[in-house]
Protein backbone atom coordinates (compact mmCIF):
# COMPACT_ATOMS: atom_id res chain seq x y z
CA UNK A 1 0.00 0.00 0.00
CA UNK A 2 2.81 2.31 0.67
CA UNK A 3 5.08 3.46 -2.23
CA UNK A 4 8.19 4.52 -1.92
CA UNK A 5 9.72 8.03 -2.39
CA UNK A 6 10.23 9.63 -5.65
CA UNK A 7 10.92 12.52 -7.08
CA UNK A 8 7.94 14.13 -8.78
CA UNK A 9 7.59 16.34 -12.16
CA UNK A 10 4.76 17.88 -13.62
CA UNK A 11 6.06 19.57 -16.12
CA UNK A 12 4.24 21.34 -19.10
CA UNK A 13 5.88 20.27 -22.02
CA UNK A 14 7.27 17.02 -24.08
CA UNK A 15 10.62 18.19 -24.23
CA UNK A 16 10.85 18.87 -20.63
CA UNK A 17 9.71 15.40 -20.46
CA UNK A 18 12.03 14.16 -22.69
CA UNK A 19 15.17 15.68 -20.64
CA UNK A 20 14.20 14.48 -17.38
CA UNK A 21 14.27 10.77 -18.76
CA UNK A 22 17.08 11.60 -20.75
CA UNK A 23 18.49 13.15 -17.68
CA UNK A 24 17.97 10.15 -15.06
CA UNK A 25 17.58 6.66 -18.03
CA UNK A 26 15.85 3.72 -16.33
CA UNK A 27 15.08 5.14 -13.24
CA UNK A 28 12.39 7.75 -14.21
CA UNK A 29 8.93 7.20 -16.22
CA UNK A 30 6.20 8.64 -16.98
CA UNK A 31 2.41 8.35 -15.55
CA UNK A 32 -0.63 8.69 -17.45
CA UNK A 33 -3.69 8.06 -15.10
CA UNK A 34 -1.57 5.38 -12.95
CA UNK A 35 -3.78 2.93 -12.21
CA UNK A 36 -1.07 0.24 -13.64
CA UNK A 37 1.88 2.06 -12.37
CA UNK A 38 0.69 3.45 -8.84
CA UNK A 39 -0.68 -0.12 -8.02
CA UNK A 40 2.67 -1.89 -9.20
CA UNK A 41 4.46 1.02 -6.97
CA UNK A 42 2.36 0.52 -4.04
CA UNK A 43 3.10 -2.99 -3.88
CA UNK A 44 6.77 -2.13 -4.71
CA UNK A 45 6.87 -3.89 -7.80
CA UNK A 46 7.69 -0.80 -9.64
CA UNK A 47 10.61 1.11 -8.73
CA UNK A 48 10.77 4.60 -9.92
CA UNK A 49 12.58 7.04 -8.19
CA UNK A 50 12.14 9.77 -10.38
CA UNK A 51 8.58 10.06 -11.26
CA UNK A 52 6.87 11.92 -14.69
CA UNK A 53 3.51 13.53 -14.18
CA UNK A 54 1.95 14.14 -17.85
CA UNK A 55 -1.43 15.49 -17.13
CA UNK A 56 -0.30 19.15 -17.51
CA UNK A 57 1.74 18.41 -21.37
CA UNK A 58 -0.67 19.44 -23.90
CA UNK A 59 -1.50 18.09 -26.65
CA UNK A 60 -2.30 14.87 -25.74
CA UNK A 61 -6.11 15.02 -25.58
CA UNK A 62 -7.72 14.82 -28.63
CA UNK A 63 -9.60 12.25 -30.77
CA UNK A 64 -9.72 13.55 -34.31
CA UNK A 65 -11.28 12.07 -37.25
CA UNK A 66 -10.40 11.89 -40.01
CA UNK A 67 -11.86 10.90 -43.57
CA UNK A 68 -9.71 7.74 -43.47
CA UNK A 69 -7.83 7.70 -39.99
CA UNK A 70 -8.90 8.24 -36.82
CA UNK A 71 -6.29 10.04 -34.37
CA UNK A 72 -6.55 9.78 -30.66
CA UNK A 73 -3.58 11.33 -28.37
CA UNK A 74 -1.88 8.80 -25.53
CA UNK A 75 -4.06 10.96 -22.60
CA UNK A 76 -7.07 10.30 -23.57
CA UNK A 77 -9.38 8.27 -20.99
CA UNK A 78 -11.08 5.41 -21.47
CA UNK A 79 -13.85 7.33 -20.31
CA UNK A 80 -13.71 9.82 -23.02
CA UNK A 81 -13.64 7.00 -25.80
CA UNK A 82 -16.85 6.01 -24.35
CA UNK A 83 -18.22 9.12 -24.47
CA UNK A 84 -17.58 10.27 -27.77
CA UNK A 85 -20.56 10.01 -29.70
CA UNK A 86 -18.46 10.46 -32.86
CA UNK A 87 -16.14 7.92 -32.18
CA UNK A 88 -18.63 5.76 -31.45
CA UNK A 89 -20.29 6.06 -34.65
CA UNK A 90 -17.13 5.80 -37.28
CA UNK A 91 -15.63 3.00 -34.64
CA UNK A 92 -17.73 1.66 -32.22
CA UNK A 93 -15.37 -1.28 -31.33
CA UNK A 94 -13.44 1.12 -29.24
CA UNK A 95 -16.60 2.18 -26.97
CA UNK A 96 -17.74 -1.29 -26.90
CA UNK A 97 -14.01 -2.18 -25.33
CA UNK A 98 -13.46 -0.06 -23.59
CA UNK A 99 -16.90 -0.29 -21.76
CA UNK A 100 -15.34 -3.91 -20.78
CA UNK A 101 -12.40 -2.17 -19.35
CA UNK A 102 -12.26 -1.93 -15.44
CA UNK A 103 -14.76 0.07 -13.44
CA UNK A 104 -15.79 3.40 -13.70
CA UNK A 105 -13.79 5.26 -11.83
CA UNK A 106 -10.62 3.86 -13.29
CA UNK A 107 -12.04 4.52 -16.71
CA UNK A 108 -12.14 8.25 -15.70
CA UNK A 109 -8.40 8.24 -14.85
CA UNK A 110 -6.72 5.32 -17.20
CA UNK A 111 -5.78 6.54 -20.85
CA UNK A 112 -5.21 4.82 -24.12
CA UNK A 113 -1.74 5.45 -24.11
CA UNK A 114 -1.11 4.10 -21.03
CA UNK A 115 -3.10 1.14 -22.02
CA UNK A 116 -0.99 0.31 -24.60
CA UNK A 117 2.03 1.34 -23.91
CA UNK A 118 2.27 -0.72 -20.22
CA UNK A 119 2.76 -4.07 -21.97
CA UNK A 120 0.70 -6.21 -19.77
CA UNK A 121 -0.87 -9.14 -21.86
CA UNK A 122 -3.61 -8.95 -20.02
CA UNK A 123 -5.21 -5.11 -21.02
CA UNK A 124 -7.61 -4.64 -24.04
CA UNK A 125 -6.17 -2.10 -25.97
CA UNK A 126 -3.17 -3.80 -27.81
CA UNK A 127 -5.17 -6.63 -28.80
CA UNK A 128 -7.71 -4.47 -30.02
CA UNK A 129 -5.44 -2.32 -31.86
CA UNK A 130 -3.45 -4.67 -33.48
CA UNK A 131 -6.84 -6.11 -34.97
CA UNK A 132 -7.59 -2.24 -36.19
CA UNK A 133 -3.75 -2.04 -37.35
CA UNK A 134 -3.07 0.74 -35.85
CA UNK A 135 -0.05 2.56 -35.45
CA UNK A 136 1.65 4.29 -32.38
CA UNK A 137 3.27 7.60 -32.44
CA UNK A 138 6.53 7.72 -29.52
CA UNK A 139 8.46 10.93 -29.10
CA UNK A 140 12.29 10.36 -28.26
CA UNK A 141 15.31 12.58 -28.06
CA UNK A 142 15.51 11.66 -32.01
CA UNK A 143 12.46 12.90 -32.65
CA UNK A 144 9.30 10.81 -33.77
CA UNK A 145 9.08 7.29 -34.63
CA UNK A 146 5.96 5.32 -35.70
CA UNK A 147 5.52 1.74 -34.60
CA UNK A 148 3.23 -0.55 -36.47
CA UNK A 149 0.55 -2.36 -33.33
CA UNK A 150 1.73 -5.57 -34.55
CA UNK A 151 4.98 -4.95 -33.93
CA UNK A 152 4.92 -3.16 -30.79
CA UNK A 153 4.49 -5.94 -28.49
CA UNK A 154 7.72 -7.84 -28.04
CA UNK A 155 7.02 -10.09 -24.67
CA UNK A 156 5.27 -9.17 -21.29
CA UNK A 157 5.89 -5.38 -20.17
CA UNK A 158 8.30 -5.68 -23.24
CA UNK A 159 7.58 -3.66 -25.91
CA UNK A 160 9.13 -1.83 -29.09
CA UNK A 161 9.21 1.70 -27.34
CA UNK A 162 12.46 2.81 -26.16
CA UNK A 163 13.12 3.92 -22.23
CA UNK A 164 13.71 7.33 -23.59
CA UNK A 165 10.13 7.46 -25.53
CA UNK A 166 7.11 8.04 -24.91
CA UNK A 167 3.72 7.28 -26.91
CA UNK A 168 2.15 10.22 -27.76
CA UNK A 169 -0.65 9.25 -30.24
CA UNK A 170 -2.46 6.29 -31.97
CA UNK A 171 -3.58 6.45 -35.69
CA UNK A 172 -6.31 4.18 -36.84
CA UNK A 173 -7.30 3.22 -39.88
CA UNK A 174 -11.70 4.22 -39.91
CA UNK A 175 -12.66 0.62 -39.35
CA UNK A 176 -14.87 -1.37 -42.20
CA UNK A 177 -17.92 -3.91 -41.74
CA UNK A 178 -18.87 -5.19 -38.59
CA UNK A 179 -17.37 -5.36 -35.35
CA UNK A 180 -17.11 -6.80 -31.72
CA UNK A 181 -14.96 -6.96 -28.70
CA UNK A 182 -16.08 -10.34 -26.67
CA UNK A 183 -14.45 -10.65 -23.19
CA UNK A 184 -14.62 -13.71 -20.58
CA UNK A 185 -13.82 -12.81 -17.22
CA UNK A 186 -14.56 -13.47 -13.70
CA UNK A 187 -16.22 -10.82 -12.69
CA UNK A 188 -15.93 -6.70 -13.40
CA UNK A 189 -12.61 -4.76 -13.71
CA UNK A 190 -10.95 -8.19 -14.13
CA UNK A 191 -8.60 -8.87 -16.91
CA UNK A 192 -9.49 -11.32 -19.49
CA UNK A 193 -9.72 -14.99 -19.17
CA UNK A 194 -9.68 -14.93 -22.83
CA UNK A 195 -10.91 -11.90 -25.22
CA UNK A 196 -11.28 -11.18 -29.12
CA UNK A 197 -11.51 -8.72 -31.20
CA UNK A 198 -12.86 -8.59 -34.87
CA UNK A 199 -13.84 -6.67 -37.77
CA UNK A 200 -14.93 -8.05 -40.10
CA UNK A 201 -16.63 -6.58 -44.02
CA UNK A 202 -19.69 -8.65 -45.46
CA UNK A 203 -19.86 -7.91 -49.62
CA UNK A 204 -23.40 -9.63 -50.72
CA UNK A 205 -23.34 -12.23 -48.29
CA UNK A 206 -19.75 -13.32 -48.84
CA UNK A 207 -16.59 -11.94 -46.23
CA UNK A 208 -14.08 -10.23 -48.09
CA UNK A 209 -11.92 -9.16 -45.35
CA UNK A 210 -11.56 -10.16 -41.05
CA UNK A 211 -9.07 -8.75 -38.70
CA UNK A 212 -8.89 -11.22 -35.48
CA UNK A 213 -6.93 -10.07 -32.32
CA UNK A 214 -7.20 -12.42 -29.00
CA UNK A 215 -5.84 -10.46 -25.48
CA UNK A 216 -4.31 -12.54 -22.48
CA UNK A 217 -3.70 -15.81 -24.18
CA UNK A 218 -0.06 -15.27 -24.99
CA UNK A 219 2.66 -12.84 -22.55
CA UNK A 220 1.16 -10.43 -25.77
CA UNK A 221 -1.74 -9.73 -27.66
CA UNK A 222 -2.14 -12.14 -30.40
CA UNK A 223 -2.76 -10.72 -33.88
CA UNK A 224 -3.79 -13.86 -35.88
CA UNK A 225 -3.80 -13.21 -39.67
CA UNK A 226 -4.62 -17.32 -40.12
CA UNK A 227 -7.42 -16.88 -38.23
CA UNK A 228 -8.62 -13.65 -40.49
CA UNK A 229 -7.89 -15.42 -43.75
CA UNK A 230 -9.55 -18.33 -42.72
CA UNK A 231 -12.95 -16.48 -43.20
CA UNK A 232 -11.95 -14.20 -45.95
CA UNK A 233 -14.13 -15.78 -49.22
CA UNK A 234 -16.82 -17.73 -47.15
CA UNK A 235 -19.87 -16.94 -46.00
CA UNK A 236 -18.98 -17.41 -42.59
CA UNK A 237 -20.91 -20.87 -41.90
CA UNK A 238 -19.99 -23.42 -39.53
CA UNK A 239 -16.73 -24.99 -41.19
CA UNK A 240 -15.47 -21.35 -41.88
CA UNK A 241 -15.90 -20.57 -37.95
CA UNK A 242 -14.20 -24.19 -37.14
CA UNK A 243 -11.28 -23.26 -39.30
CA UNK A 244 -10.84 -19.67 -37.87
CA UNK A 245 -10.80 -21.29 -34.38
CA UNK A 246 -8.25 -23.99 -34.84
CA UNK A 247 -6.26 -20.75 -36.80
CA UNK A 248 -6.27 -19.20 -33.83
CA UNK A 249 -5.55 -21.80 -31.59
CA UNK A 250 -2.30 -22.53 -33.30
CA UNK A 251 -1.44 -18.72 -32.65
CA UNK A 252 -1.85 -18.55 -28.48
CA UNK A 253 0.29 -19.64 -26.08
CA UNK A 254 -2.08 -19.49 -22.95
CA UNK A 255 -0.35 -20.40 -19.41
CA UNK A 256 -1.74 -21.22 -16.35
CA UNK A 257 -2.86 -19.15 -13.92
CA UNK A 258 -6.22 -18.43 -11.48
CA UNK A 259 -8.03 -17.58 -14.26
CA UNK A 260 -7.65 -21.72 -15.49
CA UNK A 261 -5.53 -24.11 -17.13
CA UNK A 262 -3.83 -23.67 -20.13
CA UNK A 263 -7.05 -26.80 -21.62
CA UNK A 264 -9.09 -24.83 -20.44
CA UNK A 265 -8.34 -21.27 -21.73
CA UNK A 266 -7.80 -22.74 -24.81
CA UNK A 267 -11.47 -23.62 -25.10
CA UNK A 268 -12.50 -20.39 -23.82
CA UNK A 269 -10.59 -18.77 -26.36
CA UNK A 270 -12.31 -20.65 -28.97
CA UNK A 271 -15.96 -20.43 -27.54
CA UNK A 272 -15.28 -16.33 -27.32
CA UNK A 273 -13.96 -16.00 -30.95
CA UNK A 274 -16.91 -17.50 -32.28
CA UNK A 275 -19.38 -15.72 -30.59
CA UNK A 276 -17.34 -12.33 -31.53
CA UNK A 277 -17.06 -13.51 -35.00
CA UNK A 278 -20.89 -13.95 -35.45
CA UNK A 279 -21.61 -10.71 -33.68
CA UNK A 280 -19.25 -9.31 -36.01
CA UNK A 281 -20.93 -10.71 -38.66
CA UNK A 282 -24.36 -10.13 -37.54
CA UNK A 283 -23.21 -6.32 -38.04
CA UNK A 284 -21.41 -6.42 -41.35
CA UNK B 1 14.78 12.24 -1.09
CA UNK B 2 11.77 12.18 0.70
CA UNK B 3 11.52 16.23 -0.01
CA UNK B 4 8.17 17.87 1.07
CA UNK B 5 6.53 19.93 -1.24
CA UNK B 6 3.90 22.03 -1.23
CA UNK B 7 -0.10 20.76 -1.80
CA UNK B 8 -3.05 23.30 -2.23
CA UNK B 9 -6.43 21.10 -2.29
CA UNK B 10 -10.12 22.49 -2.08
CA UNK B 11 -11.75 19.82 -0.52
CA UNK B 12 -15.60 20.57 -0.05
CA UNK B 13 -15.30 23.84 -1.04
CA UNK B 14 -12.77 24.40 1.59
CA UNK B 15 -9.07 25.18 0.91
CA UNK B 16 -6.09 23.76 2.46
CA UNK B 17 -2.88 23.62 1.57
CA UNK B 18 0.00 21.45 3.98
CA UNK B 19 3.19 20.13 3.32
CA UNK B 20 3.52 16.44 2.29
CA UNK B 21 5.30 13.67 0.44
CA UNK B 22 4.96 13.73 -3.25
CA UNK B 23 4.01 9.68 -2.56
CA UNK B 24 1.34 10.17 -0.26
CA UNK B 25 -2.00 9.00 -1.41
CA UNK B 26 -4.80 11.36 -1.74
CA UNK B 27 -6.96 9.30 1.20
CA UNK B 28 -4.25 9.52 3.17
CA UNK B 29 -3.96 13.24 3.26
CA UNK B 30 -7.79 13.42 3.13
CA UNK B 31 -7.75 11.14 6.17
CA UNK B 32 -4.63 12.13 8.44
CA UNK B 33 -3.92 15.43 7.21
CA UNK B 34 -7.44 17.41 7.16
CA UNK B 35 -9.13 14.34 9.13
CA UNK B 36 -11.84 14.20 6.88
CA UNK B 37 -12.28 10.37 7.26
CA UNK B 38 -15.28 9.65 5.61
CA UNK B 39 -13.32 7.79 2.59
CA UNK B 40 -11.78 4.96 3.75
CA UNK B 41 -9.42 2.09 2.61
CA UNK B 42 -10.74 -1.23 1.87
CA UNK B 43 -8.01 -2.72 -0.27
CA UNK B 44 -4.15 -2.22 -1.62
CA UNK B 45 -4.93 -3.22 -5.37
CA UNK B 46 -7.36 -0.27 -6.63
CA UNK B 47 -10.57 -2.82 -6.52
CA UNK B 48 -13.11 -1.82 -3.83
CA UNK B 49 -13.93 1.76 -4.01
CA UNK B 50 -14.01 2.51 -0.39
CA UNK B 51 -12.06 5.69 -1.16
CA UNK B 52 -13.95 6.88 -3.79
CA UNK B 53 -14.11 11.02 -4.17
CA UNK B 54 -15.21 13.07 -6.62
CA UNK B 55 -12.46 15.19 -8.26
CA UNK B 56 -12.57 17.73 -10.87
CA UNK B 57 -15.58 16.51 -11.80
CA UNK B 58 -14.57 12.91 -11.89
CA UNK B 59 -15.35 9.57 -9.35
CA UNK B 60 -11.60 8.49 -8.49
CA UNK B 61 -10.69 6.05 -6.66
CA UNK B 62 -8.20 8.60 -3.66
CA UNK B 63 -5.99 5.73 -2.71
CA UNK B 64 -4.67 5.43 -6.61
CA UNK B 65 -3.89 9.19 -6.74
CA UNK B 66 -1.16 10.60 -5.97
CA UNK B 67 -1.23 13.70 -3.63
CA UNK B 68 1.28 15.44 -5.82
CA UNK B 69 -1.04 14.66 -8.46
CA UNK B 70 -3.86 16.35 -6.93
CA UNK B 71 -2.34 19.36 -6.22
CA UNK B 72 -4.68 22.39 -7.31
CA UNK B 73 -7.73 19.95 -7.29
CA UNK B 74 -10.92 20.21 -5.96
CA UNK B 75 -12.33 17.28 -4.16
CA UNK B 76 -15.73 16.12 -3.20
CA UNK B 77 -15.95 13.77 -0.07
CA UNK B 78 -19.45 12.25 1.10
CA UNK B 79 -18.86 15.38 3.84
CA UNK B 80 -19.49 17.56 0.99
CA UNK B 81 -22.77 15.86 0.12
CA UNK B 82 -24.83 16.37 3.06
CA UNK B 83 -24.75 16.52 6.96
CA UNK B 84 -26.89 14.81 9.57
CA UNK B 85 -28.79 18.00 9.51
CA UNK B 86 -29.07 18.46 6.26
CA UNK B 87 -28.97 15.04 4.08
CA UNK B 88 -28.21 14.48 0.36
CA UNK B 89 -31.05 12.76 -1.11
CA UNK B 90 -28.77 9.50 -1.84
CA UNK B 91 -28.11 9.84 1.91
CA UNK B 92 -31.57 9.74 2.65
CA UNK B 93 -32.49 7.21 0.74
CA UNK B 94 -30.03 5.48 1.33
CA UNK B 95 -31.63 5.37 5.28
CA UNK B 96 -34.44 4.73 4.12
CA UNK B 97 -34.02 1.68 1.69
CA UNK B 98 -30.99 0.15 4.15
CA UNK B 99 -28.40 0.80 1.54
CA UNK B 100 -25.98 0.31 4.48
CA UNK B 101 -25.06 -2.26 6.99
CA UNK B 102 -21.89 -1.67 8.09
CA UNK B 103 -21.48 2.08 6.39
CA UNK B 104 -17.88 1.39 5.47
CA UNK B 105 -18.66 1.09 1.49
CA UNK B 106 -21.15 3.82 2.14
CA UNK B 107 -18.99 7.02 1.70
CA UNK B 108 -17.55 6.22 -1.46
CA UNK B 109 -20.87 4.21 -2.55
CA UNK B 110 -22.78 7.23 -2.28
CA UNK B 111 -19.89 9.54 -3.55
CA UNK B 112 -19.77 7.51 -6.72
CA UNK B 113 -23.51 7.53 -7.15
CA UNK B 114 -24.06 11.30 -6.91
CA UNK B 115 -21.83 11.53 -9.76
CA UNK B 116 -23.41 8.73 -11.13
CA UNK B 117 -26.82 10.62 -11.36
CA UNK B 118 -25.41 13.86 -12.41
CA UNK B 119 -24.69 11.83 -15.66
CA UNK B 120 -26.97 9.64 -15.99
CA UNK B 121 -30.07 10.88 -14.43
CA UNK B 122 -32.92 8.54 -15.49
CA UNK B 123 -30.78 5.26 -15.09
CA UNK B 124 -32.19 1.76 -15.20
CA UNK B 125 -31.48 -0.90 -12.40
CA UNK B 126 -28.63 -2.43 -14.90
CA UNK B 127 -26.87 1.60 -15.50
CA UNK B 128 -27.04 1.74 -11.78
CA UNK B 129 -25.32 -1.73 -10.98
CA UNK B 130 -22.61 -0.77 -14.06
CA UNK B 131 -22.23 2.88 -12.84
CA UNK B 132 -21.60 1.16 -9.03
CA UNK B 133 -19.02 -1.55 -10.44
CA UNK B 134 -16.38 0.19 -9.19
CA UNK B 135 -17.39 0.23 -5.42
CA UNK B 136 -17.80 -3.48 -3.77
CA UNK B 137 -19.71 -3.82 -0.76
CA UNK B 138 -19.25 -7.05 1.45
CA UNK B 139 -22.65 -6.43 3.69
CA UNK B 140 -25.74 -5.47 1.32
CA UNK B 141 -25.66 -7.82 -1.65
CA UNK B 142 -26.06 -4.72 -3.57
CA UNK B 143 -29.94 -4.93 -3.93
CA UNK B 144 -30.82 -1.99 -1.47
CA UNK B 145 -27.78 -0.18 -2.66
CA UNK B 146 -29.70 0.01 -6.52
CA UNK B 147 -33.09 0.56 -4.65
CA UNK B 148 -32.47 3.76 -2.72
CA UNK B 149 -29.73 5.22 -6.14
CA UNK B 150 -32.72 4.80 -8.20
CA UNK B 151 -35.50 5.84 -5.50
CA UNK B 152 -33.11 8.93 -5.33
CA UNK B 153 -33.05 9.23 -8.75
CA UNK B 154 -36.45 9.60 -9.08
CA UNK B 155 -36.45 12.18 -6.07
CA UNK B 156 -33.98 14.52 -8.08
CA UNK B 157 -36.34 14.30 -10.78
CA UNK B 158 -39.66 14.76 -9.37
CA UNK B 159 -37.42 18.09 -7.55
CA UNK B 160 -35.65 19.40 -10.62
CA UNK B 161 -39.52 19.11 -12.44
CA UNK B 162 -41.14 20.91 -9.91
CA UNK B 163 -38.94 23.70 -9.70
CA UNK B 164 -39.38 24.09 -13.62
Amino acid sequence: MIPAAFEYYRPKDMDKVLSILEEHGDDARVMAGGHSLIPMMKLRMADVPHLIDLQDVGGMSEIEIGADTIKIGALVTQSDIIDHAALADVAPILREAALQIADPQVRYMGTLGGNIANGDPGNDMPGLMQCLDASFTVVGQNGERVIPAREFYEAAYVTAREDGEVLTAVTIPRPKGGYAYEKQKRKIGDYATAAASVQIVNDDGKCVSAAIAMTNLSDTPVFSKTAGDALVGTSVDDAALKAAVAAMLGDIDPTEDNRGPVAFKNHVAGVILRRAIARAWSRA
Amino acid sequence: MSNKMHVNLNVNGEDHEFLAEPRELLIYALREKLNITGPHVGCETSHCGACTVTMNGKSVKSCTVFVAQANGAHVTTIEGLGNPDALHVLQENFKEHHGLQCGYCTPGMITRAAKLLEENPNPTEADVRFGIAGNICRCTGYQNIVKSILSAASEMNAAKEAAQ
